[in-house]
């Protein structure tokens, strides 16, 4: 990311080494995951394939300050990468005569091989770091850290848990793809559905855990969202043909384009129809409504695609007064019929009540099986507050704020909780 | 190759009308399990299964002192326990957690799928 290279080492270098070391710093986050992914396709082994893209890394940062950025700084590392990988291999066949290993090393390359493209193995450690069989936290912190090429100290520091454990996580969810053979591949088309799902949860729970912390003294992390997106674009070039993919995308850029807006100068979260709407990013808006046409054409609606819709009619309307609130009911309306669950339906209370009224929403909203969920008692409050029940609406305010833990929000929560009375 | 347990497991405390409310369920249950077993040996992913009787059945032995001591069991005081098992061989852990689904539709228990130490 380039608003980290100042931290890069080097910084008080001459102007070569310094561009080199700065170089370093890009190329790793943009590199670090393909190289992963080469040497995992070739050798089937996670661990070594991480240590090894490591060690080219490092190899880099002593040489490229003094003998220049290669051409290919990618095709370089995996080099690099590679003949280490070798190396380790051959000095562990010898001591330990594992045979086998020994026997694939000097094999020539099997020309019947299915030919694999690079994208492939990016596609293929991806499903790996998100497989079923693996605890969630554990699918995050290693697509973090091997697609998505954050250190461990990084992706420690982005859950806001030692670095120590963060380690340990990622050690043990290594060991237990190894020791119980999950497989290195794309799911095949029956499995395709379920698995890419996952896979969109993890990136998507990346990108919420940065738009609305639920820890920690930020309002928003925008490293976070950066890298969601970051991996959402790499599945859309894996994976154009997935409209979900693109829904994804869309959704996160839709959201993100409104970042400046979300929190005001005190820190206190700004809702959507108090937003300075001048603030919102509008090329981000401009390539999310493009994707959103995008899926529009394909009709093959899913969850995160009708999110991502109902957020382009958001961005869409120049004033909060514009907003074209009957296509948000319908959108989710169909969002309903796609995935029937008590937060869509609460969701889909908020637009109601545009359209019908409070009242009208909160009768649904009254019936939902939500009590643990902050936003459902911040929705009530909400209601409650315009139908002027202000004592009703203030309990409903304690409970959200018993509940919530971003700051922003609460801080929101406090001051809507201190006119109510 | 990598061979699995996949181990089904019950509450202690259920009896076999728990588990099978009826006996057509039971019988039903049994033939499942039978023909899922019939096509695991065919497929050659069979290396060996069985039912266990219930835990009070069970007994511990201690070994690791001068004299063995034995107890009733069964060992772990959990609430759930092993009723029967499965040990086969597949290519890897999606094979597995395929035949598991399987078994575990078959025999109407949860199956716990876990990797045999390879050497």
């Amino acid at each position: 990311m380039t608003d980290r290279t100042g931290d890069a080492p080097g910084r008080d270098t001459p102007e070569g080494a310094r561009s080199g070391a700065a170089v370093v710093e890009r190329v790793y986050r943009a590199e670090f995951g393909k190289v992963v992914a080469s040497l995992a396709g070739r050798f089937g082994d996670l661990d070594l394939a991480e240590d090894m893209a490591q060690e080219a890394f490092v190899e880099a940062v002593r040489r490229w300050p003094t003998e220049g950025v290669p051409p290919n700084p990618g095709g370089w590392l995996t080099v690099v990468a590679r003949n280490r990988a070798l190396d380790r291999l051959r000095r562990e066949s010898t001591r330990q005569a594992r045979h086998q290993e020994a026997e694939m090393l000097s094999a020539p390359e099997d020309p019947r091989a299915p030919v694999t493209s690079v994208a492939d193995e990016r596609l293929r450690l991806l499903f790996t770091c998100c497989h079923p069989a693996l605890a969630p936290e554990a699918r995050v912190a290693l697509t973090l850290r091997l697609v998505g090429g954050l250190t461990v100290p990084e992706v420690a520091a982005a859950f806001l848990v030692p670095e120590r454990t963060m380690a340990q996580r990622i050690t043990r969810a290594k060991r237990k793809i190894a020791a119980a053979n999950i497989p290195y591949r794309v799911p095949r088309d029956h499995e395709l559905p379920g698995r890419l799902r996952g896979v969109l949860a993890v990136v998507y729970l990346v990108f919420t855990e940065g738009h609305l912390p639920g820890s920690g003294d930020h309002g928003i992390r925008d490293d976070l969202c950066a890298e969601a997106i970051r991996l959402g674009r790499l599945l859309r070039d894996l994976m154009p043909d997935e409209p979900e993919v693109t829904g994804l995308l869309a959704l996160m850029l839709l959201t993100d384009a409104r970042r400046a807006a979300r929190v005001d100068t005190d820190g206190v979260l700004v809702t959507l129809d108090a937003q300075d709407r001048s603030l919102w990013d509008r090329e981000l808006i401009v390539e999310g409504h493009e994707l959103v046409r995008e899926c529009l054409r394909r009709n093959r609606p899913g969850h995160y695609q009708l999110l991502a819709a109902v957020n382009a009619v958001h961005t869409d309307a120049a004033t909060s007064a514009d907003t074209d609130w009957r296509q948000v009911l319908a959108l989710y309306d169909r969002m309903d019929a796609v995935s029937p669950t008590p937060v869509v339906a609460l969701n889909r209370a908020v637009a109601l009540a545009e359209v019908e009224g409070p009242e009208a929403a909160l009768a649904v909203v009254d019936v939902l099986p939500l009590d643990g969920y902050h936003p459902f008692h911040a929705t009530r409050a909400d209601l409650l507050r315009r139908l002027g029940r202000g004592a009703e609406a203030a309990t409903a305010y304690d409970r959200a704020l018993e509940l919530a833990t971003n700051p922003a929000e609460r801080a929101f929560l406090t001051r809507r909780r201190s006119e109510v009375g | 190759m990598t061979q699995y347990l996949l181990s089904v497991w019950h509450d202690r405390d259920a009896t076999p009308e728990d588990i099978y409310p009826s006996e057509q369920e039971r019988q039903e249950a049994y033939a499942a399990t039978g023909a899922f077993n019939e096509e695991l040996r065919a497929s050659g992913a069979w290396v060996f299964a069985g039912g266990l009787h219930p835990v009070n059945t069970a007994t511990v032995v201690d070994g690791t002192g001068t004299e063995p001591v034995t107890t009733d069991g069964p060992f772990s005081e959990s609430k759930e326990q092993i009723g029967g098992f499965w040990v086969v061989e597949a290519p890897d852990l999606d094979a597995a957690l395929d035949l598991a689904a399987r078994g575990s539709k078959a025999c109407g228990g949860k199956v716990e799928v876990r990797p045999f130490q390879s050497e």
